[in-house]
């Protein structure tokens, strides 16, 4: 079992990440998933976690994620070297951030940076960095096809949204196969 | 055709709520229980669904007025959560005993003090003897489903008893699966719309909601205990029958795992039997012979099937997600009291777990089925242990 763990503030769109990835994993890629919520009240700003299970066959544990294959980080101000801690063997960190060189002293294998605003807000011209972060996640995980993800995210979005949200998710994809390949 | 979705739990209620389409839902939103009324009176602007839909001013008027409703013969639904469930405690015997068959939905949450919007099920047990049958669902699907078969044995005439349907609070209507919608037409041939002959009606005038006494109050009780009895038997068609429609059943009272040459059984409820499901494949890869025995329906209690499944065993462990203070867990007691009516001496341990949200881990169950072990070699083990407490005073 695949197991995802997403950070981000309330608004930013974590927890429509987590839930439009196992969507797209079930309903286009042919798995099973399990997205939900950190539980609770939920402000805008305040910091959230969201979580997805992603399997082969049917998903019954509902015991809360201990480790993480990734953690996925929105916003950096949320990062803790503590999170390298919850991560198993081969697991792996994606983070949002323009600073490159602040990650640096960290083993490439256990971190992956993208700078997710810059092109979210580039193309959607919004800083909302949730696509741009799943476009990363696939890169690094191999969870489910490109394609398969191209084609579901039209059950969820139209029109102009759709087609920049499927820039975003290629343009991060394609940056982080590179340095990950 | 298929027509399959992501949902939550809450989601799959309000699709299945859409799917039987009552005539009338009136609800109180609160947490966790608030999208199945969102979803629900967004179903009715948009003309999705054809109910009234009665925004009222509380818990007790929204039963209240099912109960109005029911009584002309109208389908009705209403959804609610811990404190909610309470506040509505007078009405729920007045529903039972009244005999309407009113659906309701509630998000299994804590009771306050303190205050808590997480899960467990102190709300709903602590009104298992209102009367009412009580399901405990295990996933999204199951929900769905179980909104359309409820109706189907709530207003069967041999039964005519309210039907509450329990979500774990968070742990499932929260969460997010995939889950099949059955088609519209299929479901209006599964439950056609609702006839009683037992409603208030012009041409027929009839007193509905009386008074007793003394001479007759005993045989309006017994008649209400014996229909909920005979609704195990309607409980098991409508779950044949539905499988025939829909290809998915759920075996009727209960739901037994690897039981059949188990020597280790785990008795749980809901979303935990799951996590239970997963311990027990990773005991059986140990060499284990292990088992989970969900309990489908708190009332009727499925006494014949817990009796004939836990037989064999050598001990037997229930997972409450409550406690009755001073005593000890409710499943406990009740599958206690199946076993002794048997003159079973399988031993017994009784777990309390997930109390107000807290996770109920893998490790835990795993601890739960050592202490079985034990308890079965003959090492007395705590009869009623909690699990992960944070203090020591327990030991």
């Amino acid at each position: 079992m695949v197991e995802i763990r997403w950070h981000g503030r309330g608004g930013q769109g974590s927890f429509t990440a987590s839930k439009l990835l196992g969507a797209l994993a079930t309903l286009y890629g042919g798995k099973h998933a399990l997205a939900f919520p950190s539980f609770g009240p939920e402000r805008r700003g305040a910091p959230v976690l969201a979580f997805t299970k992603i399997d082969n066959k049917k998903i019954t544990d509902r015991s809360e994620i201990r480790k993480c294959d990734f953690i996925v980080i929105l916003d950096e101000t949320l990062f803790s070297e503590n999170f390298f801690d919850d991560l198993k063997d081969n697991g792996r960190i994606i983070i949002n951030s323009a600073t490159k060189e602040v990650y640096a002293k960290y083993d490439s294998r256990k971190i992956t940076v993208v700078d997710a605003s810059s092109i979210a807000l580039e193309v959607l011209e919004k800083p909302i960095a949730n696509t741009a972060m799943l476009g990363a996640l696939l890169a690094v995980s191999n969870i489910v096809d490109l394609n398969a993800v191209l084609e579901g995210m039209a059950g969820f979005l139209k029109g102009d949204l759709l087609k920049k949200n499927i820039e975003v998710v290629q343009r991060t994809f394609l940056q982080c196969k590179e340095v990950t390949s | 055709m298929k027509n399959k979705a992501f949902l939550s739990g809450n989601e799959a209620v309000a699709e299945g709520v859409r799917l039987a389409s009552p005539h009338v839902i009136a609800a109180y939103p609160i947490t966790p229980q608030t999208v199945v009324v969102e979803r629900l009176a967004e179903m009715v602007e948009d003309g999705r669904l054809k109910s009234e839909f009665l925004h009222v001013e509380s818990e007790h008027s929204a039963l209240s007025a099912c109960m109005g409703a029911s009584s002309i013969g109208a389908r009705t639904f209403t959804a609610t959560s811990s404190q909610g469930l309470l506040y509505m405690a007078e009405c729920l015997h007045y529903a039972s005993g009244g005999r309407f068959p009113i659906v309701m939905m509630n998000a299994n949450r804590s009771l306050a003090l303190p205050w808590s919007i997480y899960g467990d099920h102190r709300d709903s047990l602590s009104q298992l003897d209102c009367g009412w049958i009580q399901i405990y669902v295990e996933d999204a699907q199951e929900s769905l489903d179980m909104v359309i078969q409820s109706y189907a044995i709530a207003e069967n005439l041999k039964v005519l008893t309210p039907v509450m349907i329990n979500l774990d609070g968070f742990v499932l209507t929260h969460t997010y699966e995939l889950v099949d919608i059955p088609q519209k037409d299929e479901v209006d041939k599964f439950l056609p719309p609702f006839e009683t002959p037992y409603k208030m009606d012009l041409e027929n005038p009839k007193n509905m909601g009386v008074s007793s006494s003394p001479s007759d109050n005993t045989e309006f009780k017994f008649q209400q205990h014996k229909a909920v009895l005979d609704a195990k038997e309607v409980i098991k068609e409508v779950d044949d029958s539905f499988r025939k429609a829909f290809g998915r059943g759920y075996g009727g009272l209960v739901d037994a795992y690897l039981c059949e040459d188990a020597e280790f059984i785990m008795v749980s409820l809901g979303s935990t039997t799951g996590t239970c499901r997963t311990v027990v494949d990773e005991l059986r890869q140990e060499g284990w012979k292990a088992g989970v025995l969900k309990i489908r329906f708190m009332r009727p209690f499925p006494e014949e099937e817990i009796i004939e499944i836990t037989k064999n065993a050598k001990a037997v462990g229930v997972i409450d997600r409550d406690i009755s203070f001073g005593y000890e867990g409710t499943v406990f007691t009740n599958v206690n009291s199946a076993l002794s009516k048997a003159g079973a001496n399988v031993r017994s341990l009784n777990f309390i777990a997930g109390l107000g949200g807290r996770d109920i881990s893998k490790e835990s169950i795993r601890e739960a089925f050592y202490d079985l072990r034990e308890e079965s070699r003959g090492i007395s083990k705590k009869r009623v242990k909690f699990l992960s407490l944070g203090v020591s005073i327990d030991e």
